[in-house]
């Protein structure tokens, strides 16, 4: 067990890879260290390693004319600039809140779609209906945001859906866009956790339920909802965590900004120790999810 | 059955319906791949294969593909090697901070995109090191690791460790055992996470874009900018339309690895 066991077995002796594999064999602590060197040295020294230059970066300065950073000149000034922003405050309200809004609109949708796949349809139906909901999640994400564009633009299929109406078209505007094609976006990654959850629920216990005398609306609220409920807060993971990060979406389809537009946008200006100190932000609250989502029990239904 | 008729009713109609939010872009976007207008208004006024023939005379989208494929490759070649030794040592050893790793390998993935892509993209200017397909791989490896480590610990927790101690006893060594016994029953495992994060790294774009510089395109970021270009947009559409339809190949293999439902790409 190392690295590349079958190539180096036929090329070099046979005697010596033996020997090497005896040598092995008996120190279990030494494999445990060769296994992990590699994947442990890109992982700390490459990404734990950016995120330290990036929390670095929070607290240098930045040369306004250049744009660049200037290492171990220590200042709070980025944080300060934040802090002292209003506009930084409302675009973390807004995508809080758009997060959240999307998590519970596609808990909505994915509900009654993972349930029907789950408990009524036919094992040969429900195959076909998980290719179903794979399919849209496999496409590629830009291509079903530019699709939407298409859908939602001032000459698009719902305003000439709403024309007769009298309803214009929402144009590419709208805040409330982002709120659509976000929930369109991760619907799959809500259905597919809770079809899992609701598969896993016995029979039997909807029967107790039932010859105990609970009516639908009381199993399915004291039973299944229960029992489902951290399978719903694994999917809210990835509903929340992508809504939370993602800046190519209200860029594309509404004119609001997110936080992941003001990092991008600070970044592309040059401005590192800005949308390095914005960053801590969103890593704090997906921190924060992911722990509050271990204590509901999230990731054994991953 | 417990649930009442009409209960059946409503869930399959919702089922429906939610099915149609699901298809109802990627049908708009087909039809307006053949549109005869290079307007995107609806309805279409007629429909053309002008855009495919257009499509490929430019230049800049073979380039992207193979650039998308390239990093993809690459990217999916390191994920694979890292997860596999990663999921190896923790699946079969016992040791201080076991946690911690499986904690870490997820981190890149469970963190938003725009995180990893500013954290790669700071340390490079930092460093001073060049942008181009080169940070684009480490990006990409970098959250691709979690889907052949977490393939792979799902297929080694599931395989019996009696054949590999046989082939021990029977006088293999531990190159031969890795080779005959072991790689085997991890085979479909890793081909299902090398799938998964192709799949992945072919269609990233939000830490792509901190990590590529200005000279390289993927097909994302391809896409990306000739969306801004009113111009270019039936083009677009077609590249689009292309990558759809090439999305069925990996649930395909997908399902017949599986047999059951494939795995969740994040």
């Amino acid at each position: 067990m190392t690295t590349d066991p079958p190539a180096t077995a036929s090329a070099s002796a046979p005697s010596r890879a033996r020997r090497v594999a005896r040598w092995l064999h008996a120190r279990p602590r030494t494999q445990l260290r060769l296994l992990l060197a590699l994947p442990l040295l890109w992982l700390v020294v490459v990404y734990l390693g950016s995120l330290a230059i990036l929390l670095l970066n929070a607290f240098w300065t930045s040369d306004p004319f250049t744009g660049r950073v200037n290492p171990f000149d220590w200042s709070l000034g980025a944080f300060v600039q934040i802090i002292g922003n209003d506009v930084y405050r409302t675009i973390a309200i807004r995508t809080i809140g758009m997060a959240a809004l999307v998590t519970v609109t596609d808990a909505l949708l994915a509900f009654p779609i993972a349930y029907y796949m789950a408990r009524v349809a036919s094992p040969r139906v429900r195959r076909l209906l998980v290719v179903a909901v794979l399919m849209p999640l496999w496409a590629s994400y830009l291509v079903k945001i530019f699709a939407w564009r298409t859908i939602l633009q001032g000459n698009g299929v719902l305003s000439w859906v709403l024309s007769p109406f009298g309803i214009d078209g929402p144009g590419t505007d709208e805040l409330m866009n982002s709120w659509l094609v976000f929930t369109y976006l991760w619907l799959p990654y809500m259905i597919l956790p809770i079809y899992a959850g609701l598969e896993r629920v016995p029979t039997s216990l909807l029967e107790a339920s039932a010859d105990l005398g609970g009516r639908a609306g009381t199993t399915f609220r004291r039973v299944v909802l229960p029992l489902v409920f951290p399978a719903l807060v694994a999917g809210s993971i990835f509903t929340f965590s992508l809504t939370l990060g993602d800046y190519i979406v209200p860029d594309l389809v509404s004119d609001a900004k997110f936080i992941g537009n003001v990092i991008f946008d600070n970044s592309a200006l040059g401005e590192f120790p800005v949308a390095a100190a914005y960053s801590m932000l969103p890593i704090l609250i997906v921190v924060l999810y992911l722990v509050l989502a271990r204590r509901l029990g999230a990731f054994e239904s991953l | 059955m417990v649930e009442s008729t009409w209960v059946r009713i409503g869930l399959r109609l919702a089922t429906w319906l939610i099915l149609g939010f699901l298809y109802l872009p990627l049908i708009v976007l087909g039809i307006f791949a053949f549109n005869e207008s290079r307007f995107m208004a609806w309805p279409p006024p007629g429909f053309t294969l002008h855009w495919f023939g257009e499509a490929l005379a430019n230049p800049a989208i073979p380039r992207a593909f193979l650039n998308s494929i390239l990093a993809a490759l690459a990217a999916v070649a390191i994920a694979l090697v890292l997860g596999t030794l990663a999921a190896m040592a923790v699946q079969r050893f016992a040791f201080f901070g076991r946690d911690s790793i499986n904690f870490l390998v997820v981190l890149p993935i469970a963190l938003p995109g725009v995180i990893t892509g500013i954290a790669l993209s700071t340390t490079f200017q930092t460093l001073g090191i060049r942008f181009g397909l080169m940070t684009i791989i480490i990006g990409h490896a970098t959250f691709c690791i979690v889907i052949a480590y977490n393939n792979v610990i799902a297929r080694l927790r599931r395989l019996p460790r009696s054949p590999e101690e046989a082939s021990a006893d029977l006088g293999a060594d531990t190159w031969i055992t890795f080779r005959r016994i072991t790689m085997p029953g991890m085979r479909t495992a890793l081909l299902s996470g090398a799938l998964l994060a192709f799949a992945l790294s072919f269609d990233e774009v939000i830490v792509t874009l901190f990590t590529a510089g200005a000279g390289t395109q993927t097909i994302p970021i391809w896409i990306l900018s000739a969306i801004q270009r009113p111009t270019e947009l039936p083009v677009v559409n077609v590249v689009a339309l292309v990558l759809v339809l090439l999305s069925v190949i990996p649930v395909y293999i997908a399902q017949r690895i599986s047999g059951e439902t494939a795995g969740v790409p994040r």
